[in-house]
Formats: structure tokens, sequence, C-alpha cells
């Protein structure tokens, strides 16, 4: 079967069958492997992406189901040469050390700060529920959540000041 | 890899169509809405199907929650996070915001479905248990446009298998609003987003006297199904509510269910587990039912 979506902003057209999982067309079809591939029953998180803007675990989404949607990756986070906030408090607070539950980390994060731009630990806490990370004992991914949230607030701050002036 | 075994994707743009493409494919074909309980299930070959029909375009068309004088009507594809976050519901049974907390994590609630979940009929799942507390009703849409609604005891007719018949779809849940009701729920989980070890729901309607005119409790991963009990509902009303009260329909809970020792905790555990959650839900919804 054919499938169109739109994959971090660039339309896509693929022949695909019908069983190939999200995470699959991703890596394996486009080539995008910032997306990981974990545990297959989505428990461990490290395959989110987003559908329509939702974080959703794309081992247990057909690729199919995201024909005519939006979806977005790990590798359309930055903005050309600048990471986002999100990306950059990974790399500023340690966020991550083997780095294989990053990207599923940082899509959840940012559609987070998307709803709720100043998270308490606990909201952050519950945010990632759904995802594991093997290294970090989460304090440093809680961390860079919070970085990105300050620095995005005082950013929005400046530039509201330029704006006045 | 786990990958399903090969099927035939069709995407359904109306509930006729769905049920069209039932008819015509018969056995061999299945609705996937969340698909976290189905795609699971046929990458372990524990479900084999020659079509898969995505219905989850019928969001628009099924993804609701009606509020009336005495009823509130959720559509089939209400996703679990449009249930948490639902005031209106919260307002009506806080039973299902509690409940919601706890269904698996944030991103699967982002897909899974109340319709898919009460499908699934799996003896653990948190939603099915919610629907039995509160006595809900549910839509059956078959060829034609035919409707039927049956009970929640009615539509569970065992693990894993449903009333809806193989050309039709499960397309609304009616839940009875009644004056004076609170309801609760609680689950322990080993760790979060797992299944319940043991989960109970409670739900109680007092009477201007202040004494219990009904009482409902249901309890999931504690037996075959989560069906009432309707020992309890019997042994609290027209009392008025008191400890002792909720020690007695403890009581009923553990020596009527029928859990299974497993890798979450030995049969004894879960009695123990279903005596203390049906106290302490039935405690909350009292007292919710007061405020």
């Amino acid at each position: 079967m054919q499938v169109t979506m739109t994959v971090n902003d660039v339309e896509v057209t693929r022949e695909i069958e019908g069983r190939l999982l999200l995470v699959h067309f991703l890596r394996d079809t486009l080539g995008l492997t910032g997306t990981h591939w974990g545990c297959d029953t989505s428990n461990c998180g490290t395959c989110v992406v987003w559908l329509d803007g939702e974080p959703v675990k794309s081992c247990t989404v057909l690729a199919a189901m995201a024909g005519g949607h939006e979806v977005r990756t790990v590798e359309g986070l930055a903005k050309g040469a600048e990471l986002d906030p999100i990306q950059e408090g990974f790399r500023q607070c340690h966020g991550l050390q083997c780095g294989f539950c990053t990207p599923g980390m940082m899509m959840t994060c940012r559609a987070l700060l998307d709803k709720n731009p100043d998270p308490t630990d606990a909201e952050i806490r519950e945010a990632i529920s759904g995802q594991i990370c093997r290294c970090t004992g989460y304090s440093t991914i809680i961390r860079s959540v919070r970085w990105a949230s300050v620095h995005e607030a005082a950013a929005a701050e400046k530039q509201e000041e330029v704006a006045q002036a | 890899m786990q990958v399903p075994a090969p099927f035939e994707y069709e995407r359904a743009t109306t509930v006729d169509h769905a049920i069209g493409l039932l008819e015509r494919l018969g056995s061999s074909a299945r609705l996937v809405a969340g698909g976290h309980s189905l795609l699971p299930m046929m990458k372990l070959r524990l479900a084999n199907f020659e079509y898969l029909i995505d219905i989850n375009p019928l969001h628009e068309e099924l993804g609701y929650i009606k509020t009336s004088s005495d009823e509130v009507r959720i559509g089939a594809l209400t996703r679990h996070r449009e249930l948490l976050e639902s005031d209106a519901l919260a307002a009506a049974f806080p039973i299902f915001r509690d409940a919601e907390r706890v269904i698996a994590d944030p991103i699967v609630r982002n897909r899974g479905t109340l319709g898919g979940s009460l499908c699934q009929a799996d003896p653990s799942e948190d939603l099915s248990a919610v629907c039995t507390t509160l006595d809900a009703s549910c839509v059956i849409r078959g060829p034609g446009g035919a409707e039927r609604v049956v009970s929640m005891e009615d539509f569970h007719v065992g693990p894993y298998e449903t009333a809806v018949g193989d050309d039709e779809m499960l397309t609304e849940i009616r839940i009875p609003l009644r004056p004076g009701g609170g309801s609760a729920y609680e689950k322990v989980e080993r760790r979060a987003g797992d299944w319940a070890v043991v989960s109970a729901g409670a739900a109680v309607w007092l009477a201007a006297d202040g004494t219990i005119d009904d009482a409902r409790v249901g309890l999931a991963a504690a037996g075959p199904n989560t069906t009432g009990i309707p020992e309890i509902s019997a042994a609290l009303t027209g009392h008025a509510p008191a400890e002792e009260l909720y020690e007695q329909a403890g009581a009923i809970a553990a020596r009527s269910c029928d859990p299974a020792t497993d890798q979450r905790g030995s049969a004894e555990y879960k009695r123990h587990l279903a005596n203390e959650l049906t106290r302490r839900t039935l405690r909350r919804a009292v007292e919710r039912a007061r405020s």
C-alpha cells in the first residue's frame, strides 16, 4: 500500500506493508535513525515521536495510521544549527549518559513545555513516567527540563523588553 | 524485532463504513483504535487477523463526552487523555480521573480509547471496573444502523470476550447520572504504568437523610472478569455510612473475588487488597457524595 505523511515538515510518500510499524518506517524506510527502537512493547518510550503534535510510542503505531498526518522526530527539534532549549538543557545538565532514551525523552519533554512552560518536578516526573532511563537516575533529566524552562522564560522576557523598547 | 504477521490495512471513514467492512470481511477482520493492546498481541501471535480496520479517523464522530441532566454519554473513541482532562466528567464521576491518573502512562494515554479498553475485556483493565462500578451500558451498532444497548454485565462475556458480534461495533458508553452520588478509584501497582495488582472502584448515592440509597463496588485483576458485587450493594443500601459498614463491604469483596497467584502477588495478598481498597474507595466516595 502507499502512504503519504509529513515528517519534520517534509511530505513523504512510500510503498509499505500494512504491518510496518511507524518506528521502522522512520528508521529503515526514511533513514531517520534519531528515533530509537527499544522494547517493542510500548514500555520503554525511547521510540516516542509526535503524531499531530502529541507524543506517541512509535513501536505501537502503524506507519499506515500516520498516513495524512504530521510526524515530528528528534531530527525536527533543532532550528537549523540552533538547538532547541530542551536539547541544550540535556547538554548543559548531563541529561544523558549513553543516550539511548534521549530522543524519546526530549520529544516528551518538549511537548510538556509547550503545554506547561513552568512544570514542577513532580509534573516532569509524571510526564516521563512511561519512559525508562538506565543511566541518569532521572534527576539530571529533570534538571535539564528545568534548565530549558528557565531559559525559555528568560528569552521570552528579553524579547518582550526588546519589543517594548 | 517484533512485528505483526502480514495483514491488509483498511481505513474506515464513517461508523457505517467500518461496519460495512466488518460485514464483508467477517471474523478475519478486526477494528483497531489506539492499538496498544491489539498490536502487542499481534506481535506475539496471540491474535492474528487478515484485515485491520483503522477507526482512528472516526475520532471526530466518536470522541466526545456529553453530559445531560440524567446521563453522561461517552463516545467509544474518546481517548484516555481526554477522559483524564475532562472537568465535566471529573465533576460527575471523579472515579474516572482517579483511574485515568494510573492507567498506563501519559504517552499511551494519548492513544488508548475507552471503547478499545472495554472491548479488550482484560480482567485487569481499569476502565472496565470503572464502568461496572457506575452501572454503565454499552451501545453496540450493527449492519443497517441497528443499535442495541447492553449492560456491562452482559457486555463482558468472559476474559477477552465481549457481546460485540463480528459485524458490530461498540460506539458509545452511557452512564446514568443520579443525585447524591460520589465515586472513587484506587489501584495498587508494582511500578508506574503497570497493570493492577488489584484495583477497586466504588460509587455511592446518598438519600436526602444521608443514608445510602445505593452503592456499587467493582474490582479489577481479582478474578476472571470485572463484574460488580451485588452482595455489597445489598449490605450497604438503607444504612447510614459508617466505618463498620465499609469493613463489612471489604470483607465481602475479599470473600467474593477470585484472584490467582501470579508474578504480581499471591491470591491471599490480592484478597487483602480487595478488602482494603474497597474500604478506602467507599470511604472516599461517601466523602465526595457529601461535599
